[in-house]
């Protein structure tokens, strides 16, 4: 009897609320609705931001010539402004915002960490080096201080994809320990920004200023010659990190306990650090390094989704929504405009702050 | 309360399934476990004793899959376990490392589904067998009423229960536990054990279990294995393993055996610390 009413409590509570079971064929899964709709609710603030961030400028223009303007009814000046000057800049904002929140939430499952983001790991600061020594040794001769358009955004992602393995290769040991991880990281952090110090301070001025704006991180003067190449990346390495998702799930609870649950382990780990520093090199490429947007909205969405560890697609979203609004206000609100890294890190530093001050009982550094 | 039926010394009764051919096991350079012979027969129930740093977490670890031999190997059901794929490996066998850590948040429902993961992939990733078998986990353990709450809201005792709900719910024949009575008061050791002894005698799981316990130990398993220095020096029922000569050998411990009064196992009254 008792056992009986047990089991149907047991039931019950495997059900819980907020959640719909789908099965169709061999097709099974839990929908959480509360996740479903903070990924939808993220969707529709970044298209509404978007859209705001459109019509807004020096040229204000009303949301109905902006959607005029985007199905092609515009006036070629319209059309101009808004599908040549702000569109690349929104969606160059929005998939950086995408690519760096996910990976942020990559690193931070992985590592069970909410410190590991691609800024704390040194990541950003080695994409941060390589811009700079393009700007810095490239173009002093002639005066311009810039290799051209290609030259930093590939100097930056060199930076990072080599600072990313080097990551990875001190931080092996028979498989990455999280905690190693993020101690190489700090270290790597140090290296990077010390040789980004000895290049500003040998630096012509005009460089060292170009070389400040790049290393905040801005959206100004962005182009499809940068939205482009960060979709096509996205478009793989997206994919590959939904792919992790459900072996992060079993990796978070510690190496023994995953292996014993059959976790490849070895293989995922490493897919899992690739993807997240290929993803922080392709939006560090695009944008510099906006600071903190890793290290923040993992740790957003996962309150915001009631989890126990930073959901992959919400993370991305979230991350999109904060830049595409963060460039909305540096551009509107505020007296002059600022580059978006500077909001995000005056946002992102009290935070970390904050973590750090709170102690978290295992997630401890 | 479980009785000890002082099975066979020699485990020819059953089919074996889990076994260590001449074992040796290192951390680096340091060679922890040295040409060890263990065989694990189906429905057993085994005790890993030994001292502090004897290798008999590392024993178990190798046994699990955890730790690659350096010399000798793993059979699981006569298949070299380190050729095994590791979700092959699951299906069949479960483990529970000494401390396990679950993510801050996490619910004890949560918990005890990723015990599914081996049976699990992309396309099915809730079947029914997952469901019915974490609901019966759940209930089995009597975890059912705390299956909302998160992990690291329980006491040491519920969220030993909590782990243990998930091996079940993996639903392997064969279960690995690594000492799983650590900072635990003792009336929640003894209800740790209990459950543990109900699903080996209920459930007819294959349970290798490391223990420092000796009279805990001596009650609940059918068999023990001492363990000193990397080698296996006896094996067989409590109260042949558990002898006063043994106890000076390995534990360095003048001691006597007196029955247990209340299970009538073989109990260890210590006298004094030998040099």
């Amino acid at each position: 009897m008792t056992q009986l009413e047990q089991r149907t409590a047991a039931e019950t509570r495997v059900h819980q609320p907020g959640e719909t079971t789908v099965r169709v064929g061999p097709v099974s899964g839990r929908v959480r609705w509360r996740q479903v709709t903070v990924v939808v609710g993220a969707a529709v603030a970044v298209v509404l931001l978007g859209a705001a961030s459109l019509g807004r400028g020096d040229f204000p223009i009303g949301l109905t010539d902006v959607l005029r303007t985007l199905v092609g009814l515009g006036e070629d000046t319209q059309e101009f402004i808004v599908l040549e000057l702000r569109a690349p800049r929104i969606v160059v904002g929005a998939l950086v915002g995408l690519a760096l929140g996910v990976a942020g939430a990559l690193f931070q499952t992985f590592a069970r960490n909410p410190l590991a983001s691609p800024d704390v790991l040194g990541i950003t600061q080695g994409a941060s080096a390589g811009a700079v020594a393009a700007i810095v040794l490239g173009g002093t001769a002639g005066g311009s201080g810039l290799l051209g358009g290609l030259g930093v955004p590939l100097a930056a992602l060199l930076g990072a994809l080599v600072t990313g393995l080097l990551l990875l290769v001190l931080a092996w040991r028979s498989g990455i320990d999280g905690y190693r991880m993020v101690l190489v990281g700090i270290a790597l952090w140090a290296v990077a920004a010390a040789v980004t110090d000895w290049l500003l301070t040998r630096a012509e001025i005009y460089d060292a200023a170009t070389a400040y704006v790049w290393i905040t991180g801005s959206l100004n003067a962005r182009t499809w010659g940068e939205a482009v190449p960060l979709l096509v990346a996205l478009a793989v390495l997206l994919p590959a990190a939904l792919a992790t998702s459900r072996a992060l799930g079993v990796v978070q609870f510690g190496d023994d306990t995953a292996r014993g649950l059959g976790v490849r382990l070895v293989p995922t780990q490493a897919v899992v650090v690739l993807v997240a520093v290929a993803l922080t090199a392709a939006a560090v490429a695009a944008a510099g390094p906006i600071a903190y947007v890793a290290l923040v909205v993992p740790q957003v969405a996962i309150r915001l989704t009631g989890g126990a560890r930073p959901p992959l697609l919400a993370s991305g979203l979230v991350g999109a929504a904060l830049v595409v609004g963060a460039d909305l206000l540096t551009r509107t609100v505020l007296p002059q405009a600022l580059p978006v890294g500077v909001l995000t890190a005056a946002v992102g530093a009290p935070y970390l702050l904050w973590l750090l001050v709170r102690g978290r009982r295992r997630s401890t550094l | 309360m479980t009785v000890n039926t002082a099975t066979t010394t020699l485990p020819r009764a059953g089919t074996v399934r889990l076994a260590a051919e001449s074992v040796s096991l290192a951390y680096d350079d340091r060679v922890v476990v040295r040409d060890l012979d263990l065989q694990l027969t189906d429905g057993s129930f085994t005790a890993i004793v030994g001292p502090n740093g004897c290798g008999k977490s590392t024993l178990l670890r190798a046994l699990g899959r955890l730790l690659r031999p350096v010399g000798g190997q793993v059979l699981l059901d006569g298949h070299a376990i380190q050729r095994t794929p590791t979700r092959d490996v699951a299906r069949v066998l479960g483990l529970l490392p000494q401390t396990p850590v679950a993510p801050e948040g996490l619910t004890v429902g949560d918990l005890v589904a990723r015990g599914r993961h081996p049976h699990q992939s992309w396309l099915r990733q809730w079947s029914r067998d997952d469901e019915a078998a974490v609901a019966e986990a759940l209930t089995w353990t009597d975890m059912a009423d705390l299956a909302d709450r998160p992990v690291d809201e329980l006491s040491g005792g519920q969220r030993q229960r909590a782990w243990i709900s998930m091996a079940l719910a993996q639903g392997t024949d064969l279960l690995l536990l690594d000492e799983p009575t650590t900072y635990l008061d003792l009336s929640h050791q003894i209800d740790v054990l209990e459950l543990v002894a109900r699903l080996h005698a209920e459930r007819g799981r294959t349970v290798v279990v490391v223990l420092h316990d000796l009279n805990l130990a001596a009650r609940y398993a059918q068999r023990l294995v001492a363990m000193d220095d990397g080698r296996l020096v006896a094996s067989g029922a409590p109260e042949e393993v558990l002898t006063e000569q043994l106890l000076a050998d390995v534990f360095d411990l003048e001691a006597r055996v007196v029955p247990d009064p209340v299970a009538g196992t073989p109990m260890v009254v210590p006298v004094r610390r030998l040099r």
